[in-house]
């Protein structure tokens, strides 16, 4: 402890890093601050005027905030991934011009008037709905996170990707306006389904790839939503304009976007999504199937190694997000010494269910390095669990689905790096 | 709430009504004398006014209170019917909260609550010709497989048409595409091979799948017989059928799959939730010193953009924390598996940048159309699964299309042409505006042979747009 002690001193003093912990001092050590004691163009000089730009983009300094790709993880980026970058954004709501897109042909343009939606299969009258159909139905507004099963699929076998917005920013957060999938099912009627229990619902997409998935009933009359707006305006081409199916809680390939079928059936389809993919291999060769559900998950977003901490030693703010496919997040701790011992962060509001949570670490850095790790529960009681949990349970071949505690090693210069520890 | 509120206010008044009456006529039936009589007679007139006053006031006070009574009651009922229609609604919105489920929060006020549930008329009835062209997915069981058969060398010949430039001849997958086959028995290794035949567990998908959504680019073209045929190769090349075979709607619950047995459904509840809940270790939760066992910067797969990730290593920051040493391997076989199911080795060398910028053109030629070079731009969507353009361009499954007008038919060193192309070039032929529209128009026609599997452009303005976007395609 004594080593401890003095070590720390040392590091607050500088000497042993040679860092200089002036920074982010209010008080300039040259004299008074020319940002205010000159007049300043922007103070003098007038700017933009109201219709300088219609519909607004983030303002340049900001030009690095975007969906970034990672070319070698899929053949072509007709049919691949990018990533949100998380480590920028704070708060809960993920903008929808920097939400990360995945799409299996390529982002289709179908316009409003050329969509059309059917209700077939089991139900008493197969039914063709316009998009002005849907917008007569009665609707509602819910925030629900879209994860990806893959999110975080590249760290299974090791730290790979050094950065919070590769290894976990197959994310998403939006308000969605829509109509409950159970509605439309009802407009049809459910009558010649008979028994609900054991039916599907199979939905399918428009584009080339016919995106298809079965969902059980049991789910599609819950929180299933057929949403047409994202975050108060129309969603992006990318995410299935006009018309996207949002599955509360469950992975991100069952969220159809271009949305152009549902399904009545007696049996899972059994599409290529959810058998050759969407499955997960354990480490005996077996998969599991229908593995829907995306368990609680946290993740520290800053310091990150994208954020690495500039600002010299003192009052720090560690945050990060987490969010549960089985409801609401009840509590977040955060370690500072990968695991050893956790003290709990504060939630930036009581998160919503299947939403994501921002939480927040207020906290002091002197230079001493940390392994910095975070751990989400649920409303049902779940603890996030360590990788090498995960990894003796389910083997390093599971591809999706990684919801491991995530540790980032910050130097004591302030950088972080994606590791593993024991 | 009771139902008679007001009524006792009334009751005395009416009481008192009585009293005098009563007392009247018992004084009036006695007998004192006449001028008592008479005195009593004036008085007994007097009181017999009062009495008839009284009674008529009465009266008067029994309709009110009847009114009065009346009103109350209406008043009560109305209430009432207010109070059950409200009570019904609650319970009409407890409903849809319950049904609502997880979705609404308990907390849920009624005023959030679900909106009414229908139906509301909206929409109309399907047409047949609609059903048939939509609903087209195939079960595992075989319904809705359409009638039709096609046997393996017709296979062959379809697959190395539309989908061997990607998937290679025999299914075994070029350069990044999708393997189709082999790979069996790796699913418990360290780098499966999930394929047709390793891993899909049901006929129908491969059906189904082929059917809807390949070929790459030009999905939704495939015959009945054509998909039937490609799928009956596709199993030859996975050894699960022999060369004779002929897949049909009748013989397709025949073929048994390698991997059918090889799925469980999610056993996370089970298996994991019990041993991953209650209340989390805060003190003393792993044996100190903790150590750094892995770092991504070993690997060195991240994609360097903004200059912003961190590159330093960490020893300074190890010895700190203990001065351990860490295990330096590689870690093995760490490429993701990607949501497409394809993993290279190595990060390609250069970074690929399919920009579709055209460069300006170097010949004195007219400037072309703009407004045509942006349509042939939005045109060559259909082409962009296989070629690119641009700076950085490189060959795809099809060549990389710069300065593609002039350049000599199959010119390009590093690309595998057909021995079609191989023959052209060795003619000495060049691609010019002419040739190019009348080979997109119909390449097969054009140049028999060709491995470039695209139908053809039918619309000529789509063709003359083509041809002038390409033109400004440069290095
Ligand atoms: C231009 C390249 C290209 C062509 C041509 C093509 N494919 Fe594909 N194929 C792909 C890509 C890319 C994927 C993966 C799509 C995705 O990620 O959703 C794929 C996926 C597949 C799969 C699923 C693989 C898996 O493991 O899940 C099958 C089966 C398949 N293709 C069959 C075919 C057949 C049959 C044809 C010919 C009729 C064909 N493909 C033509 C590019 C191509
Ligand atoms: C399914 C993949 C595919 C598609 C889609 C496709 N091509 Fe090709 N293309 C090829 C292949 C493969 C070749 C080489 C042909 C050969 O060797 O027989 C080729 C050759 C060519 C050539 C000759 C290049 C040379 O070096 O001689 C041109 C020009 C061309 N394609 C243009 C187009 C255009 C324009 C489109 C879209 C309208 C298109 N292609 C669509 C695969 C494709």
């Amino acid at each position: 402890m004594k080593i401890e002690l003095s070590r720390r001193a040392l590091l607050r003093s500088g000497i042993a890093t040679g860092m200089t912990a002036a920074a982010g001092s209010a008080l300039a050590e040259d004299g008074p601050d020319p940002l205010i004691t000159e007049l300043q163009d922007w103070a003098s000089y007038t700017g933009d005027p109201v219709d300088a730009t219609p519909y607004g983009l983030p303002i340049r300094f900001e030009a690095d905030v975007i969906r970034r790709n990672v070319p070698w993880l899929t053949a072509d980026p007709l049919s691949s991934i990018n990533f949100t970058p998380i480590h920028a954004l704070d708060g809960t709501i993920t903008p929808q011009g920097c939400a990360f897109e995945r799409h299996h042909s390529g982002a289709i343009e179908l316009a409003k008037e050329n969509y059309r939606l059917m209700v077939n299969g089991l139900v008493d009258r197969p039914l063709v709905f316009t998009y002005e159909d849907l917008e007569r139905f009665p609707r509602e507004n819910h925030v629900y996170f879209c994860e990806c099963a893959a999110n975080t699929g590249m760290e299974w076998a090791g730290a790979q990707l050094n950065g919070v917005q590769f290894t976990h920013g197959m994310i998403h957060n939006m308000e969605y306006t829509g109509i409950p999938l159970r509605t439309i099912l009802n407009e049809a009627g459910l009558g010649a389904a008979g028994d609900l229990a054991d039916k599907w619902v199979f939905v399918e997409g428009a584009d080339a790839s016919s995106n298809g998935r079965s969902i059980p009933m049991e789910k599609a009359l819950d929180d299933v939503l057929v949403a047409f707006k994202a975050n108060g305006e129309a969603l992006r081409k990318e995410h299935g304009y006009p018309v996207r199916l949002v599955v509360p809680g469950w992975e991100g390939n069952m969220w159809i976007k271009w949305l152009r079928r549902i399904q009545v059936t007696d049996a899972a389809v059994e599409s290529r999504e959810e058998t050759s993919k969407y499955t997960d291999v354990l480490a005996d060769g077996t998969a599991r199937k229908w593995t829907w559900v995306m368990d609680a998950k946290s993740v520290i977003t800053a310091p990150s190694p994208q954020q690495p901490i500039t600002h010299g030693h003192g009052p720090l703010v560690i945050t990060g997000l987490a969010w549960s496919g089985h409801g609401q997040i009840t509590r977040v701790d955060v370690s500072k010494d990968g695991g050893m011992t956790w003290e709990t962060a504060r939630l930036g509001r009581q998160g919503d269910k299947k939403a994501l949570t921002r939480f927040y670490l207020d906290t002091e850095w002197n230079g001493e390095p940390w392994l910095l790790q975070s751990r989400a529960m649920d409303e049902t009681g779940y603890v996030q669990p360590t990788k090498d949990a995960l990894r003796e349970v389910r083997g390093e071949n599971s591809v999706y689905h990684n919801n491991c505690i995530q540790t980032w090693a910050v130097g004591p210069d302030g950088k972080a790096e994606n590791v593993e520890v024991s | 709430m009771s139902k008679s509120p007001d009524t006792p206010i009334f009751i005395p008044a009416l009481g008192g009504a009585a009293l005098v009456l009563g007392i009247a006529f018992a004084v009036a039936s006695r007998d004192y004398g006449s001028d008592r009589i008479e005195t009593l007679q004036a008085s007994f007139d007097t009181e017999r006014a009062n009495a008839t006053a009284a009674v008529a006031r009465a009266s008067e006070l029994e309709t009110s209170v009847a009114e009065l009574t009346a009103a109350a009651d209406a008043r009560i009922a109305a209430a009432e019917s207010q109070i059950a229609a409200a009570e019904s609604q609650i319970a009409a919105l407890r409903d849809q909260v319950a049904a609502a489920g997880s979705a609404a929060p308990a907390a849920t006020s009624v005023a959030s609550a679900a909106p009414a549930a229908g139906p509301f008329g909206l929409g109309r009835t399907a047409h047949d010709e609609e059903l048939a062209a939509w609903d087209v997915d195939v079960l595992p069981d075989g319904r809705g497989l359409p009638e039709g058969s096609g046997d393996v060398w017709t296979g062959e010949e379809v697959f190395a048409e539309k989908c061997a430039s990607c998937h290679g001849d025999f299914a075994e997958g070029r350069d990044a595409w999708p393997v189709l086959a082999g790979g069996f028995d790796t699913l418990a290794n360290p780098d499966p091979v999930k394929t047709v035949g390793s891993y899909w567990p049901y006929l129908s998908t491969v059906w189904d799948y082929v059917h809807r959504s390949m070929p790459f680019g030009n999905a939704g073209t495939l015959t009945d017989d054509e998909t039937y045929a490609i799928v009956a190769y596709i199993l030859y090349s996975n050894d699960l059928v022999d060369d004779d075979f002929t897949l049909s709607n009748e013989t397709f619950l025949d073929v048994e799959m390698y991997n059918t047995e090889g799925f469980i459904v999610d056993d996370r509840p089970e298996a994991e939730y019990a041993m991953w809940s209650g209340e989390p270790c805060m003190e003393n939760c792993k044996p100190a010193p903790v150590e750094i066992t892995r770092r991504s910067t070993d690997v060195g797969v991240t994609p360097a953009d903004d200059g912003s990730m961190a590159e330093s290593p960490m020893e300074e920051q190890l010895a700190l924390l203990g001065g351990t040493e860490w295990g330096k391997e590689r870690v093995a076989g760490s490429v993701f598996m990607g949501p497409g199911g394809v993993a290279q080795d190595e990060p390609p060398e250069e970074e690929r940048v399919a920009s579709t910028e055209p460069a300006s053109t170097e010949s004195g030629a007219a400037e072309p159309d703009p407004a045509l070079v942006a349509r042939g731009e939005a045109v060559f969507r259909k082409c962009s699964s296989c070629h690119q353009v641009g700076e950085g361009a490189q060959n795809r499954s099809g060549p990389q299309l710069n300065g593609v007008v002039g350049r000599p038919v199959g010119g390009l060193d590093g690309f595998k042409y057909s021995n079609a192309f191989k023959a052209a070039h060795d003619e000495g032929r060049v691609w010019d505006e002419e040739s190019l529209a009348a080979f997109l128009a119909d390449p097969r026609g054009y140049l028999s042979g060709t491995r470039m599997s695209f139908r053809g452009l039918s619309e000529p303005d789509e063709i003359a747009a083509i041809v002038a976007y390409l033109g400004t395609v440069s290095e």
